[in-house]
């Protein structure tokens, strides 16, 4: 517990490889979209963080449910730890989409049904945090966070069908198959290996942070424990 | 009536209860005792069913927490430092509305019989909100025993209380007490609780340190067997 | 060992009766509503509050006739969705103010009808408001509003919005924070409700057919269903240590 477990150096050293190579492979292996240029490189990273980012508040919802049934402060953190790096990661894939957009859409940002999906779950986790932040006790604060966290894992899809209802029947999108066909493409195998090798990549880099935070979370409790311990 | 059995409450990291064992027989008025923090509230919130304990067995009239909570819950009457009383409503539609929540027979003829008790007939339509600490205090003994209750828990219920009006809550405790009902109640005050309880326990650093019934104690020397007690747990 | 008095209903062995699941929601719907009617603090202000929120609107969107049809449903929930936190927060409140939670989690009662009674409460206290607000608009506007179709799509509304907005009260009450987290708390969470109701009202006052009102109405069962479901199922994680 003290010492950083030997996996844990090797998921490190594992994971910085991944990240270098899969740099290079997007800017060196893949080749050169036709019409966007290299802009489109954006696409690989871009699609990663998203993928990565949905992981997390996956795996929040699930250590939520863990929690209520079990009560086992272990689920707690791993549930806490997802949600903050995953915030960080899906917030990066918004800027990476912004900077892929301006070009290929010519703005910054439109209210098209992933983007504000996207812009409500960074609030709803938000929300989250603040929430935890405003309890002291441990354990209700351990209880809320689990029930908000699943409450934002139903009502978060329920949110991406109504905007996208609102887009594909209102009027003045009708006919245009809605925003997302705009700088649409097809991937050549090539651009196929680098997009899997990036998702892959991202993967395995969610793992080995979600790891570390965890491991900080436990020895939150264990400074937490010897505190009190102290002020007997 | 009541049987604790190895009862360990954790908040997260933090151990509040360790192990504490408890017993108390029918008719028993049990007087805890302890300095703050010792885990006297939260060992009254257990055995209100209002908190889950983390380890160990509670068993109040035959009945185990939680499993059996509801049937715990009809069976106890408690009184906390807060009155548990709504502002906006009477003294007649608070009882009213706690009677039908535990179910209560003949619910109009026993909330008169309870204001009777407690001394607020005259105040019956009053608004909570108009009345003293001392009144509502007073009426909230007569909320938890509204439904006949077998056992009582009182957490503090002196707590903002002036002389007389403390005086007058230990006219009620008596007669509730009086009833051969079981009763529990956390107390700091060692002068208070002096002649209203038949056995004194001490609870320190989460366990119950020491146990004399009244019998065995000459009044003046509750307090240095308290002190010792004390002592004798925090080492 | 008793003062009770000699009782002819309950069984001698049992003498309390298992209070049902109705009545005690009831009971406690009952003991709100009445407490209300006495004091009308909650109801006054979410009230006021309402109408402060039109006249925002009013002069912020600048509602000349010609685009009031357009706006009206998005001002007459966003004004819905501000009152009802009001309103939210103000009830859990009064539970906790004298311990009165705890008093309510004592009785031997399904925590089901704490939740129920709450809600329900919340329900009535938002349809109060609707019903002051949506014919004070009309005058103001000169706006017909009284159409059987806006009256359901805002019943259904307040129910989503009522059903997530109690449960998510009853925790925000016991944090450091109170007040001003239950909002932050809730918007993100019915969205789904506020879109849902805007189209659909908006959709029954410009008289369009049932074809582009159904995917609204039908969102807004599927979220009511849903979360009334899982706010009946933690409930309990929000009350109980």
């Amino acid at each position: 517990m003290e010492s950083k477990p030997n996996a844990l150096r090797i998921l490190d050293i594992v994971t910085a490889v991944l990240i270098v190579a899969a740099t290079a492979v997007v800017f060196f292996y893949a080749p050169m979209e036709a019409i966007m240029g290299n802009v489109q490189r954006v696409f690989y990273f871009h699609v990663a963080n998203a993928w990565v980012g949905m992981l997390g508040f996956t795996a929040a919802g699930v250590m939520g449910i863990l929690y209520l049934r079990t009560g086992n402060p272990k689920w707690d953190v791993i549930e806490v730890a997802a949600v903050e790096i995953s915030l960080v990661f899906f917030f990066t894939a918004i800027v990476t989409g912004s900077i892929w957009a301006r070009p290929i859409w010519n703005t910054w940002w439109t209210w098209d049904p992933r983007l504000t999906t996207a812009a409500i779950l960074e609030l709803v986790y938000a929300a989250y945090l603040m929430l935890r932040s405003g309890i002291d006790s441990p354990e209700r604060r351990a209880r809320f966070g689990a029930v908000y966290v699943i409450l934002g894992f139903l009502s978060v899809p329920l949110t991406f069908l109504t905007i996208r209802l609102l887009r594909t029947i209102h009027p003045v999108v009708v006919g245009s198959g809605a925003a997302d066909a705009q700088g649409g493409f097809s991937m050549s195998p090539k651009m196929l290996q680098t997009f899997l090798f990036s998702l892959l990549a991202f993967s395995v880099f969610f793992v080995d942070v979600l790891w570390h935070r965890v491991r900080l979370g436990q020895l939150e409790q264990k400074v937490e424990q010897l505190r009190l311990k102290l002020a007997r | 009536m009541i049987r604790v059995r190895n009862l360990v409450k954790r908040f997260g990291p933090k151990v509040v209860l360790r192990g504490l064992n408890f017993e108390v027989g029918r008719g028993d008025f049990v007087a805890l005792l302890g300095p703050n923090g010792a885990g006297k509230t939260t060992f009254l919130r257990i055995l209100t069913s209002l908190a889950r304990p983390t380890l160990g067995q509670v068993e109040i009239a035959g009945y185990r927490l939680p499993a059996q909570a509801a049937s715990v819950r009809r069976r106890l009457g408690v009184v906390s430092h807060q009155p548990l009383l709504y502002g906006d409503l009477t003294a007649e539609e608070n009882l009213r509305f706690y009677g039908r929540m535990y179910g209560v027979p003949n619910l109009e003829a026993r909330i008169a019989e309870v204001l009777e008790m407690v001394g607020l007939l005259a105040r019956r339509r009053d608004l909570v909100r108009t009345f003293s600490r001392g009144m509502q205090q007073r009426l909230a003994i007569g909320r938890a025993v509204l439904h006949d209750p077998d056992v009582m828990l009182f957490d503090e219920p002196h707590t903002g209380l002036d002389q007389a009006a403390s005086a007058m809550l230990d006219e009620v405790l008596r007669s509730v007490a009086a009833r051969g009902r079981t009763v529990v109640m956390t107390s700091h005050d060692l002068a208070r609780i002096g002649d209203l309880a038949s056995r004194f326990d001490v609870l320190s650093n989460g366990r119950v340190v020491a146990s004399v019934r009244r019998e065995d104690i000459q009044p003046d020397a509750l307090l240095g067997f308290y002190r010792q007690a004390v002592a004798g747990g925090a080492a | 060992m008793s003062d009770l008095p000699a009782s002819q209903g309950a069984s001698p062995a049992e003498p309390l009766a298992h209070p049902g699941l109705l009545r005690t929601t009831l009971a406690i719907l009952w003991k709100d509503l009445s407490a209300e009617l006495r004091s009308r603090e909650l109801l006054s202000a979410m009230l006021v509050f309402a109408l402060l929120v039109i006249l925002i609107f009013n002069f912020a969107l600048d509602l000349k006739p010609s685009i009031r049809k357009e706006v009206t449903a998005g001002v007459l929930w966003a004004t819905f969705a501000f009152a009802g936190t009001l309103g939210l927060n103000r009830s859990m409140a009064s539970e906790k103010d004298r311990g009165c939670l705890d008093g309510l989690l004592l009785a031997p009662v399904d925590r089901s009808a704490i939740y129920f009674g709450k809600a329900l409460g919340n329900l009535a206290f938002m349809f109060v408001i609707e019903a002051i607000v949506l014919p004070v608009y009309s005058v103001l506007y000169n706006l017909n509003l009284f159409n059987a179709g806006l009256v359901g799509i805002i019943i259904l509304g307040s129910v989503g919005y009522v059903a997530v907005g109690t449960l998510l009260a009853a925790m925000s009450v016991q944090t450091r924070t109170r007040d001003m987290l239950l909002p932050i708390l809730l918007f993100p969470l019915v969205i789904p409700v506020l879109i849902s109701a805007v189209k659909a009202s908006a959709a029954f006052l410009d008289g369009l057919p049932w074809g582009d009102i159904a995917p609204w109405f039908n969102m807004l069962l599927v979220y009511d269903v849903i979360f009334v479901a899982i706010a009946f199922m933690v409930f309990d994680y929000v009350v109980e240590e």
